[in-house]
């Protein structure tokens, strides 16, 4: 008994990881736009088709930097197309736009691959067996965690040092203000989409490789839930995305393994309900002061 | 007290209703040969009613609430339970049989359907009370949650709460879903139903209690400062589209006649609020005419699926799923270009139709004197 609870919490730790990486992309975003992107999880999904596609062509160590690229691509592209437009527009519309992507690439996969799953490509390396306190797992278990960590580290890393990094947070600050200070919102905005997409594309081969099969709808729920894990965190926050994604994959797969399954999903909207209720700033958020 | 604008208004309505009435009956006579045509129409009429009450919230008070498809849930379920004979329950309750409450229940449809409407708007108002206090996105990330639970809730074999167990199989038969709800009797019948719902919902955006609504979604603080409470406004217009949007659920369910908790997922709410959108928010002719447009839309298109030979060439784009790609680029376009959606927030009355003939009949006239004004020119 005590062993299995060790085991679903180490499977926890790593759905956790990657949950991380895709939440971040939302806070990233809604930080600079405030705006919900609904689009990023099916970006993740889309994500997983390119692995599939790049993988049955090219060998792995190449496919992934390719699949991460074709992934950066799509996120700027879909900024560009249908939210740079609506950028005067209410925040109600560009939601609707949001909503209006998802439901677009949802559909595209369906169109192009069908909705039968496909084969996630077999990365060997990841599938190593390994035994941690008497626990069987694979390498991709372990290295999720350790991944997700180290790229929050690099993430805060760029925010603090580079100047991409000062622009973003400046843009996050006063939008109006830091494009009176010559900050160049356009290129800030599509880089903070690049850095989303890239880290929800290593997201997507992490979740897919434990995971077998990817259909056009596999990105939906997951998507949710890191906006969850974003907004538990406190969201603007990156540390906050990190433990928040933590927090909801271990979570989660406590109640499963306590054999409440079906209760899983609505219980990480139970968290949201209740984290609004009495913190609606998140772990880590600041607090900011409608002004009329 | 009638003035001559409103009466020109129900005359235009009561005509539209007229036609509207001899068409169906027309289709109703001759049943066989247009099943197809009148189940299109029963859909969109139920959109309709479902569109309508979704734009309460979203247009006319601007709570942006994403929570539809668990309160359809909700309004559909309790529908379905009421409506289905206790001969047929035995077979659809074929796993864990029917709790025995219920065994032997069944109301007259416009009782189940208010009875759903009832259960969606008390679960919206205890539901209100913490999330209506969350600003545009939060909330809608938080109503969207709900409906997840909800359909948690319906789908789960058995619910485990502290203190409390109950056997949900035995209720809404979990994940196996509920069959053999009775139908419309006619598409008359149907439409009648939308009618009433309409136009109580046109009742109400158009009283005092509407006009609250319109105030405190363009501004919160100035509707605060002529004495409207806000609180209360958002909480009353969150329950009344509830409401309605459980009877929709009602409705839907004896259109499909057969309901699963899969049916209720996140992509139902997209899709009303896309022709809410598509419509234009804020307009109530908008969200009839949204809805029309997306089913009968979705059914014109329906040629993309399969494949088409054009001079006996064979193209190969045309294959299942194009058509909903075609269908969700056509609403990107509108979602992008034409914000304001087909309506703009505007209404079909007479008194518009009119403005609107002028303008093109204007429009008309100056086109045809700039080709005689070029005419003489080449003269």
């Amino acid at each position: 008994m005590n062993l299995n609870l060790l085991e679903q919490a180490m499977i926890g730790i790593s759905i956790g990881g990657a949950y991380a990486l895709i939440a971040i992309g939302y806070t990233l975003v809604y930080g600079i736009l405030r705006l919900i992107n609904f689009a990023h999880g099916d970006i993740f999904m889309m994500a997983g088709y390119f692995m599939i596609f790049c993988a049955s062509i090219l060998p792995i160590y190449v496919a992934i930097p390719i699949t991460i690229i074709e992934t950066c691509i799509l996120g700027v592209l879909i900024e560009k197309v249908a939210y740079k437009p609506l950028r005067e527009a209410p925040r109600m519309s560009i939601m609707i736009s949001a909503i209006g992507v998802s439901y677009l690439l949802q559909n595209l996969a369906t169109y192009l691959f069908t909705a039968i799953p496909i084969q996630y490509p077999r990365i060997e390396f990841l599938k190593t067996p390994i035994t941690l306190f008497g626990v069987l797992t694979n390498l991709a278990n372990i290295i999720t965690p350790i991944i997700a960590i180290l790229l929050v580290l690099f993430l805060i890393w760029i925010l603090k040092n580079t100047k991409v990094g000062l622009s973003m947070r400046a843009v996050s600050r006063d939008y109006e203000a830091a494009s009176l200070m010559g900050v160049k919102i356009n290129k800030t905005i599509s880089w903070t989409f690049i850095i989303g997409s890239s880290l929800a594309a290593i997201g997507s081969i992490l979740y897919f490789s434990n995971r077998s099969a990817v259909f056009p709808y596999s990105g939906s729920l997951p998507g949710l839930k890191c906006f969850v894990a974003a907004v538990f965190g406190g969201i603007g926050s990156i540390p906050g995305a990190l433990i928040g994604g933590f927090f909801i994959g271990i979570c989660e797969n406590l109640i499963k393994s306590a054999g409440y399954s079906t209760f899983s999903d609505a219980f990480t909207f139970v968290v949201l309900i209740i984290m609004l209720l009495f913190r609606p700033t998140g772990l880590f958020g600041e607090k900011l002061i409608e002004k009329v | 007290m009638l003035n001559k604008n409103k009466l020109i208004n129900i005359i235009f309505a009561t005509i539209i209703i007229a036609v509207s009435v001899l068409i169906l009956v027309y289709l109703d006579i001759h049943e066989k040969s247009f099943r197809y045509e009148i189940s299109i129409i029963n859909k969109a009429l139920v959109y309709a009613v479902i569109a309508l009450s979704m734009n309460i919230a979203i247009g006319f008070t601007g709570l942006f609430s994403l929570g539809q498809a668990g309160f359809l849930a909700i309004g559909a379920y309790v529908t379905a339970i009421l409506t289905i004979s206790p001969e047929d329950k035995i077979s659809v309750y074929y796993v864990d049989g029917v709790a025995n409450f219920l065994q032997n229940i069944q109301f007259s449809p416009v009782v189940a359907i208010l009875i759903g409407g009832l259960s969606a708007a008390i679960v919206a108002s205890i539901l209100g009370f913490p999330v209506l206090r969350l600003k545009s996105d939060y909330l809608a990330i938080a109503t969207l949650g709900f409906a997840e639970i909800i359909r948690a809730v319906i789908a789960t074999p058995q619910l485990n709460l502290p203190g409390l167990k109950i056997n949900m199989n035995r209720i809404t038969n979990g994940s196996f879903g509920l069959k053999n709800i009775p139908n419309f009797k006619s598409s008359l019948e149907c439409f009648i139903y939308c009618l009433i719902c309409i136009v109580l919902m046109i009742f109400i955006i158009k009283s005092t209690i509407g006009r609250d609504f319109r105030a405190v979604r363009e501004d919160e603080i100035a509707a605060q400062s002529v004495g409207i409470n806000i609180f209360k406004t958002k909480e009353l217009s969150f329950i009344i589209s509830s409401f309605f949007t459980g009877i929709g659920g009602g409705l839907l369910a004896m259109y499909l006649r057969s309901i699963e908790s899969k049916t209720f997922s996140i992509n139902l709410t997209y899709e009303i609020l896309l022709m809410v959108v598509l419509g234009g928010i804020g307009s109530i002719s908008g969200s009839i005419v949204g809805s029309f447009l997306v089913n009968v839309g979705k059914e014109v298109l329906r040629f993309c699926d399969t494949p088409q030979n054009i001079f006996g060439i064979q193209i190969p784009i045309f294959r299942t799923g194009f058509r909903m790609v075609i269908y969700s680029i056509l609403l990107m376009i509108i979602v992008l270009f034409f914000r304001k959606g087909i309506m703009g927030g505007k209404e079909i009355s007479p008194k518009e139709i009119s403005k609107f003939l002028k303008r093109t009949v204007d429009k008309f006239n100056m086109f045809i004197n700039r080709i005689k004004k070029k005419k003489g020119e080449i003269r």
